[in-house]
C-alpha cells in the first residue's frame, strides 16, 4: 500500500497543505497502549472531520427546528446524542409528524440506518481487537467518516475514522439545541446547497480513491445502478444496502482465479494481498 | 408523546446493534479468500450508492427526479473529470445547487 492513498488526497485537498504531515496509514499501534489522541491518523481524522462538523451544526439546527414541534424540547436532543444519524432522525420525526406512530416511525428510521450494516462489514476486516472494542469502532461509523477512511482495495483506517467522527458529534447535538431553542437562525439550509455538499464529496473520494479500473470499478457502477434502479420503486433506505450485492462479482472473480493465471495475477493486482 | 420517546429508545438501540454487527462478526481475524474479495469490493459498491441516493430524489409522479442538488453534484463530477481535487468539486456542488435554487424558486 502507498503511503498516501488517493482517497487521503482527496481528503487533504479540502482541509490543506498543513495535513500532509502524516505517518503511513499501516501501524497505528492498535494492539499497543498508545493513546489514540496521539496517533497522527486521528489527528488528521480530527482536522478532515472539521469542515463536516460546521455543517452538522446547521443540518443539526434544521433538525432542532423540524423536530420542536413534533416532540418538545428535550426528546430531539436525546435523539440526536443517542442515534447520531441524522437522514433516519429526519425519516423518523417527519413519519410522526405525520402521524404514522412508533411503528412506521422505527421502521423508517431502521431502514435509513440499515446501510451500517454493509458499511460495518466492509470495516470489519481492518479492525482487530477483542470484539467490544471492535463494537465501540463501530459507534464510530457516519457516512461521511467512513468514506473518508476508506483507503482503497477494501481496506480502512479506523483510527482515522474515530478522529473524523469526532468533532461532528458534539456539533450535531449543539446544533440539534440551537435549532430547539433558538429556532430558525440560518433559514433553509438547503438554500446554502449543504445537502450536495455529501454526495459531491462521497463522489469525489470515488473519482480519486475507489474506482481502480477493473472490479472495483465494475462494482462501483453496479452499485450505482442498482441503487437507480430501486429509488422509485422502494421505501428510503433499502437501494444503498442493495447495491451490497454488487460487491458479489468478487466471487467470479476468486472463481475465475482459480482456473487460468490472468484471473490470479487479477486477483493478486486488484484486491491486494489476501490475508 | 410515549410514541417519541418508543420511536427514540428502539432506534437508539437498532441504531447501535446494527453499527456493531458487521465489526463483531467479521472484525478481528482474517476472512477465507473469497470473502475477502467480496467484502473488498463493498466500499467501492457503497460509496456509489451514497453518491445516487443523495444526488436523485423521487418526483411526485413516482420517477427519478432532476433538481437543483442534482445539477450540483453533476457540475462536482465535471470538476472531478477534468482533474479537479475534491475541493474545488465541493464547492461548485454546494454553489451551483445554491444558485440554481435561488434562480428557480
Amino acid at each position: 500500500m502507498p503511503p498516501v492513498s488517493p482517497a487521503a488526497l482527496g481528503v487533504r485537498a479540502l482541509i490543506g497543505p498543513a495535513a500532509i504531515v502524516t505517518a503511513p496509514p499501516a501501524d497505528h499501534g492498535q494492539n499497543g497502549r498508545m493513546l489514540i489522541t496521539r496517533d497522527p491518523a486521528f489527528r488528521e481524522g480530527v482536522r478532515a472531520g472539521l469542515p463536516f462538523a460546521a455543517a452538522a451544526v446547521l443540518l443539526g439546527i434544521s433538525f432542532g427546528v423540524l423536530a420542536e414541534p413534533v416532540m418538545g424540547q428535550v426528546a430531539p436532543i436525546v435523539m440526536s446524542a443517542a442515534l447520531f444519524a441524522g437522514a433516519a432522525q429526519f425519516a423518523a420525526t417527519a413519519v410522526l409528524a405525520a402521524g404514522g406512530g412508533a411503528v412506521a416511525a422505527i421502521l423508517a428510521g431502521v431502514l435509513l440506518n440499515a446501510r451500517y450494516g454493509p458499511m460495518g462489514v466492509a470495516l470489519a476486516p481492518s479492525l482487530r481487537g477483542g470484539a467490544r472494542k471492535r463494537a465501540a469502532i463501530g459507534q464510530a461509523m457516519i457516512d461521511f467518516s467512513w468514506a473518508a477512511a476508506s483507503r482503497g482495495r477494501g481496506s480502512f483506517d479506523p483510527v482515522f475514522m474515530i478522529g473524523a467522527t469526532l468533532p461532528s458529534y458534539p456539533c450535531w447535538v449543539a446544533g440539534t439545541a440551537i435549532g430547539v431553542f433558538a429556532g430558525d437562525l440560518i433559514g433553509d439550509p438547503e438554500a446554502l446547497g449543504l445537502d450536495a455538499l455529501f454526495p459531491a464529496f462521497f463522489l469525489a473520494l470515488l473519482v480519486e480513491g475507489e474506482l481502480r479500473p477493473g472490479r472495483p470499478a465494475v462494482a462501483a457502477g453496479l452499485g450505482a445502478a442498482i441503487a437507480l434502479a430501486l429509488i422509485p420503486l422502494t421505501p428510503a433506505g433499502l437501494p444503498i444496502i442493495a447495491a451490497s450485492v454488487a460487491a458479489l462479482i468478487g466471487l467470479l472473480a476468486a472463481r475465475g482465479s482459480a482456473h487460468g493465471e490472468k484471473g490470479a495475477s487479477d486477483g493478486a493486482s486488484e484486491s491486494g494481498p489476501v490475508p | 408523546m410515549t410514541a417519541v420517546w418508543v420511536t427514540i429508545g428502539v432506534l437508539a438501540v437498532a441504531t447501535a446493534a446494527i453499527r456493531a454487527s458487521g465489526p463483531v462478526l467479521l472484525g478481528g481475524r482474517d476472512l477465507p479468500a473469497p470473502v475477502h474479495q467480496v467484502v473488498g469490493l463493498l466500499a467501492p459498491a457503497l460509496l456509489a450508492a451514497l453518491v445516487v441516493v443523495e444526488t436523485f430524489s423521487v418526483s411526485a409522479g413516482g420517477g427519478l427526479e432532476v433538481d437543483e442538488r442534482t445539477l450540483g453534484v453533476g457540475a462536482a463530477g465535471i470538476v472531478l473529470a477534468r482533474g479537479g481535487s475534491a475541493l474545488p468539486a465541493v464547492a461548485i456542488a454546494a454553489i451551483v445547487t445554491a444558485v440554481a435554487r435561488a434562480l428557480l424558486s
